[in-house]
C-alpha cells in the first residue's frame, strides 16, 4: 500500500513539471511589462529597465522557468506584483477557506446523492425516480453562479436567514456557498449511483441473497450498495476537477475569501505570479485528490486493493 | 459483370447504412425526454438564426437609453430593461446566437484536434500513443475551467481568444474519447482486411475506424457543446469572457448581480436561458447515447 502511494507520488512529478511548464508558458504570453505594472505608467524608462534586470525578466524563457521551479521546490511561489508580498503566504492564508468550502460541499453532495440515487434505482420508473432524476438533471444544467444568485436572493435578501456574502459569520456564511457548489455535484453523483445500482441489483448474487431470505434493507445496503459504489467513487473523483473550477465561480458569487476568488482578483489586476501560484496549487490539490480517490477504491473493492502491491 | 456486382454491393451498403440511421432515429423518437430536448434545441437554433436578422444590433441590442433604465417587466419590455435601459428580452434572445455559435465553433475546433490526436494515439499505439496521451494528461491535470481562465487571462478577453481557450481546454476530453473508441475497433477483422488489401493508414482511420467509433464521439460532442456554453457564461460572469457591450448571458448576470436587491427580475431571464439550453443539450445527449448504443441502457 505504502509502496503504491510512493509510486503514485513519484509519477506525479513529471505531470506537475508538465503542468507548471504549460502554465508558465501560457502566462508568459501575457502582454504588458510587469515592471511597468509595478512602477506605474509614469515611471522613467531607466527605472523600468533596472527593475526588469533585478526581476530577471530579461533572461531567456527557460532560465526564468528554471528559476521559478527552483524556488517552487523550496516552497517559494514568487512575489505578487501587486502587494509585493510572497504569493505563498497569500495562498496559504486562503487555502483553509477553499478547503472548508470544498469539503462541506462534497459532504452535502454525497449525503444527498446516495439516498437519492439508491432509492431512485430501487423504485425505478416510479414518480420518485422521475422526480429525483429531474432534480439531478436540473443540478447538472443550472449554472452554478446563477444558482448561487438565486440562493442569495431567496435566503439572504428576502428571508434574511444567511449572510449575502463573506465568511465572517462562521457556519452561517458557509451554508449557501457550500449548498450551491454541492448541489451541482450531487446531481452527477446521484445519476451515476442510480445507474450502477440498477446494474448491480440485477446481478445473480443479489438474486441469491434475496432467495436466501435476507431482509431487503440488508440486500441493498450490505450487498448491492457496496459494489455499486465503485463507479460512484470514480465520479466523485472526476467531479473534484469541476469542483475546483466551480469553487472559483462560487467564491466569486459569495465573495468567499478563498483561492478561487483570489485568482480572479489577481487576473483582473494582471498579477501573473499570483495567478500562476493559484493554478499550481489547484493542480497539486487535484492530483492529490485523485490519488486519494484511488486509495478509497481499495477500501471499497478488495480486488482493487490486491493490485496495490 | 464485376461492375454490376459492385453496384449491387453499393446499393446494399447504402440500404444498410440508411436503415441504421433510421433505426437510431426511431429509437430517439421513442424517447420523449430526448425529443423534448431536440424540440427545444430546434427552437433555440431558430432564435439564434433569426435574432441577428430581426433585431438591429446598434439600435436595439447595445444602445443605451437613459430614459428607460431599470424598468420592471411590462408589455413594452416583457423581460424589463437593464441598468442602461436596454431591453432584456432582445438581449437574451440575441445572446442565444452568440452562445450557440461560439459553442458550436469551439466544439468543431476541439473535435477536429481531438479526432486527429485521439485517432493517431489509438490507431498507432506504442510510442505515438504514449507521447500524445501523456501530453493530454498534463492538460487534464488542470481542471478545464481553470485552464480556460489561464489562457484568457494571458491572451486577453475577446471572442477569438475565448474560442481558442475553450477549444484547447476541451481537446483532451475528445482525444480520450476518440482514442478509447478507436481502441475498441482497432483489432476488428474489417480493419485487418483493409490493411491486408494495402489501404493507407489515413484511409483506414478515416474510412474504416472512425465511422465505426462514431457513437461515443457524437454523444460527447453534444454534451461538450453544453459544457462549453456553460463555461463561457461562467468566464463572462467573472468578467473574463465576452467583452461588453456584446450581449452574453453570463455577462448579463454579472451586471444584474449589483441590482439583485431591488431589481431581481434582471437576473432571472439570462439564467433561465442558460439553464434551458444546457438542459436541452443534456436531454438530447442522453437520448442519443441510448439511441446509438441500445446495449448501454
Amino acid at each position: 500500500m505504502i509502496k503504491f502511494i510512493i509510486k503514485r507520488l513519484i509519477a506525479l512529478i513529471p505531470v506537475l513539471i508538465g503542468v507548471s511548464l504549460l502554465v508558465f508558458f501560457i502566462l508568459d504570453l501575457a502582454p504588458g511589462d510587469p515592471a511597468k505594472t509595478i512602477l506605474g505608467e509614469q515611471a522613467r524608462p531607466e527605472d523600468i529597465e533596472a527593475l526588469r534586470e533585478e526581476m530577471g525578466l530579461n533572461d531567456p524563457f527557460f532560465v526564468r522557468y528554471g528559476r521559478y521551479m527552483w524556488d517552487l521546490c523550496h516552497g517559494d511561489l514568487g512575489t505578487s506584483y501587486k502587494t509585493r508580498a510572497p504569493v505563498g503566504e497569500e495562498v496559504w492564508a486562503r487555502l483553509p477557506n477553499t478547503f472548508k468550502l470544498a469539503a462541506t460541499s462534497t459532504v452535502i453532495a454525497i449525503v444527498l446523492a446516495l439516498p437519492l440515487g439508491v432509492i431512485a434505482a430501487i423504485k425505478q420508473n416510479t414518480l420518485f425516480d422521475g422526480v429525483s432524476m429531474f432534480i439531478s438533471l436540473l443540478g447538472i444544467s443550472i449554472p452554478i453562479f446563477w444558482f448561487g444568485l438565486l440562493l442569495i436572493l431567496l435566503f439572504a435578501v428576502n428571508l434574511g436567514w444567511f449572510p449575502v456574502s463573506g465568511a465572517d459569520q462562521g457556519i452561517r456564511s458557509l451554508v449557501l456557498p457550500s449548498f450551491a457548489l454541492g448541489f451541482q455535484h450531487m446531481a452527477a453523483i446521484a445519476r451515476t449511483t442510480r445507474s450502477s445500482m440498477l446494474e448491480t441489483i440485477r446481478q445473480d448474487y443479489i438474486r441469491t441473497v434475496r432467495a436466501k431470505g435476507l431482509p431487503e434493507r440488508e440486500v441493498i445496503i450490505d450487498h448491492a450498495l457496496r459494489n455499486a459504489l465503485i463507479p460512484t467513487t470514480t465520479v466523485i473523483g472526476l467531479q473534484m476537477g469541476g469542483m475546483l473550477g466551480g469553487s472559483v465561480l462560487t467564491e466569486s458569487v459569495f465573495a468567499w475569501p478563498g483561492i478561487g476568488r483570489y485568482m480572479v482578483q489577481s487576473i483582473q489586476g494582471r498579477d501573473i505570479p499570483s495567478v500562476m501560484g493559484c493554478i499550481i496549487i489547484f493542480a497539486i490539490s487535484f492530483a492529490l485528490i485523485n490519488l486519494l480517490v484511488d486509495l478509497i477504491y481499495g477500501f471499497i473493492d478488495p480486488r482493487i486493493k490486491a493490485q496495490y502491491k | 459483370m464485376s461492375n454490376a456486382s459492385a453496384t449491387n454491393g453499393n446499393a446494399q451498403a447504402s440500404v444498410k447504412k440508411k436503415s441504421q440511421i433510421a433505426d437510431v432515429w426511431k429509437r430517439l423518437c421513442r424517447n420523449k425526454t430526448a425529443m423534448l430536448g431536440l424540440v427545444i434545441m430546434i427552437l433555440l437554433v431558430l432564435i439564434a438564426i433569426l435574432s441577428p436578422i430581426v433585431f438591429d444590433y446598434d439600435n436595439q441590442v447595445i444602445k443605451t437609453d437613459y430614459s428607460s433604465t431599470l424598468q420592471w417587466p411590462s408589455a413594452a419590455h416583457p423581460f424589463g430593461t437593464d441598468e442602461l435601459g436596454r431591453d432584456i428580452l432582445i438581449r437574451t434572445m440575441y445572446a442565444t446566437s452568440i452562445s450557440l455559435s461560439i459553442g458550436v465553433v469551439t466544439v468543431i475546433v476541439a473535435l477536429s484536434m481531438g479526432l486527429i490526436l485521439g485517432a493517431s494515439a489509438g490507431y498507432f499505439g506504442g510510442k505515438v500513443d504514449m507521447v500524445i496521451m501523456r501530453i493530454m494528461d498534463i492538460f487534464l491535470a488542470i481542471p478545464g475551467t481553470l485552464l480556460a481562465i489561464c489562457i484568457v487571462a494571458s491572451l486577453g478577453n475577446s471572442i477569438p481568444n475565448l474560442v481558442i481557450a475553450q477549444a484547447i481546454a476541451s481537446t483532451p476530453t475528445f482525444a480520450r474519447v476518440v482514442r478509447g473508441a478507436v481502441l475498441t475497433v482497432r483489432g476488428a477483422e474489417y480493419v485487418e482486411a483493409a490493411r491486408a488489401i494495402g489501404a493507407k493508414d489515413a484511409t483506414i482511420i478515416f474510412h474504416d475506424v472512425l465511422p465505426n467509433s462514431l457513437a461515443p464521439i457524437i454523444v460527447q460532442t453534444t454534451l461538450q457543446v453544453a459544457s462549453v456554453i456553460l463555461s463561457i457564461a461562467g468566464l463572462s460572469f467573472l468578467g473574463l469572457g465576452i467583452p461588453a457591450p456584446t450581449p452574453e448571458w453570463g455577462a448579463m448576470l454579472s451586471s444584474a448581480r449589483s441590482y439583485i436587491r431591488d431589481y431581481s427580475y434582471m437576473c432571472m431571464f439570462p439564467g433561465c436561458a442558460i439553464m434551458i439550453t444546457i438542459l436541452a443539450l443534456n436531454l438530447l445527449g442522453d437520448g442519443l447515447r441510448d439511441a446509438l448504443d441500445p446495449r448501454l441502457r
